[in-house]
């Protein structure tokens, strides 16, 4: 179980709001128990290391950048306990290619943005088999 | 030869939680292969059905990507660490 505080979801919307007609990314900073349960802290907003003209409708988080968002979080003693991406125009459902390159553990925060207005947030964990994506939130 | 493989933190769960493992291999995919046996659950993650390494795992080699050495076949030395280290992908459906 994951909680957001509301605070870490405006900033999510308002940076998915901007960055349309294309997907924003970054990840969520907070902590871990043992037994699932995560609150995120803060959000650190990821340049979206996609081509251009692929940024509509998707987004990468190289992995120069995925160490150095682990290093700011340790710097603030937290943990990197998942990532958002937004979905313009699309519903804040994971998509195949969402599940295809997702990783078990994480929390996948999605927001849709529709004509430009930011609307469903959720958040999803991958099956330990990779079937699916569990929602959480 | 032994190296040692450090686990990011999403896939600690299929290692104990340990965050970095001991490993064999003369080559970065010897070691890799050699890890994934060790730890059976997490192949799935490594690898595709096809057995190729996921498009989005790196590894690295100390500071380096092994894409910019000698990929996968890079070789390795005793005492070497090679780091696992995702690429976070995704997005809406195609359009």
């Amino acid at each position: 179980m994951i909680v957001l505080p509301d605070s870490a979801s405006m900033a999510i919307m308002s940076e998915g709001a901007r960055v349309y007609p294309n997907e924003c990314c970054g990840a969520l900073l907070g902590t871990a128990d043992g037994s699932g349960g995560r609150v995120v802290s803060e959000i650190l907003p990821i340049h979206n290391g996609r081509e251009a003209e692929e940024q509509f409708h998707r987004f990468v988080i190289g992995p120069d950048d995925f160490m150095a968002s682990e290093k700011t979080a340790r710097a603030r003693g937290l943990d990197v306990i998942g990532f958002y991406h937004s979905h313009p125009d699309h519903p804040a459902i994971p998509s195949d290619y969402d599940r295809e390159h997702a990783l078990p553990w994480y929390s996948y925060v999605i927001v849709a943005v529709e004509s430009g207005v930011a609307g469903d947030l959720t958040s999803w964990i991958l099956d330990c088999d990779r079937s699916r994506f569990l929602k959480e939130l | 030869m032994p190296i040692t493989i450090q686990i990011p933190t999403a896939l600690r769960v299929f290692t104990d939680r340990k965050s970095e493992v001991r490993a064999n291999g003369a080559t970065v995919a010897g070691a890799i292969a050699d890890f994934a046996a060790s730890y059976p659950d997490i192949r799935q993650h490594l690898y595709d059905e096809d057995g190729t390494l996921r498009s989005f795992i790196n590894i690295y080699l100390g500071d380096t990507n092994v894409k910019n050495l000698g990929g996968l076949d890079t070789p390795l030395k005793d005492g070497d660490t090679l780091m696992l280290v995702p690429a976070i992908a995704g997005g809406s459906c195609p359009r």
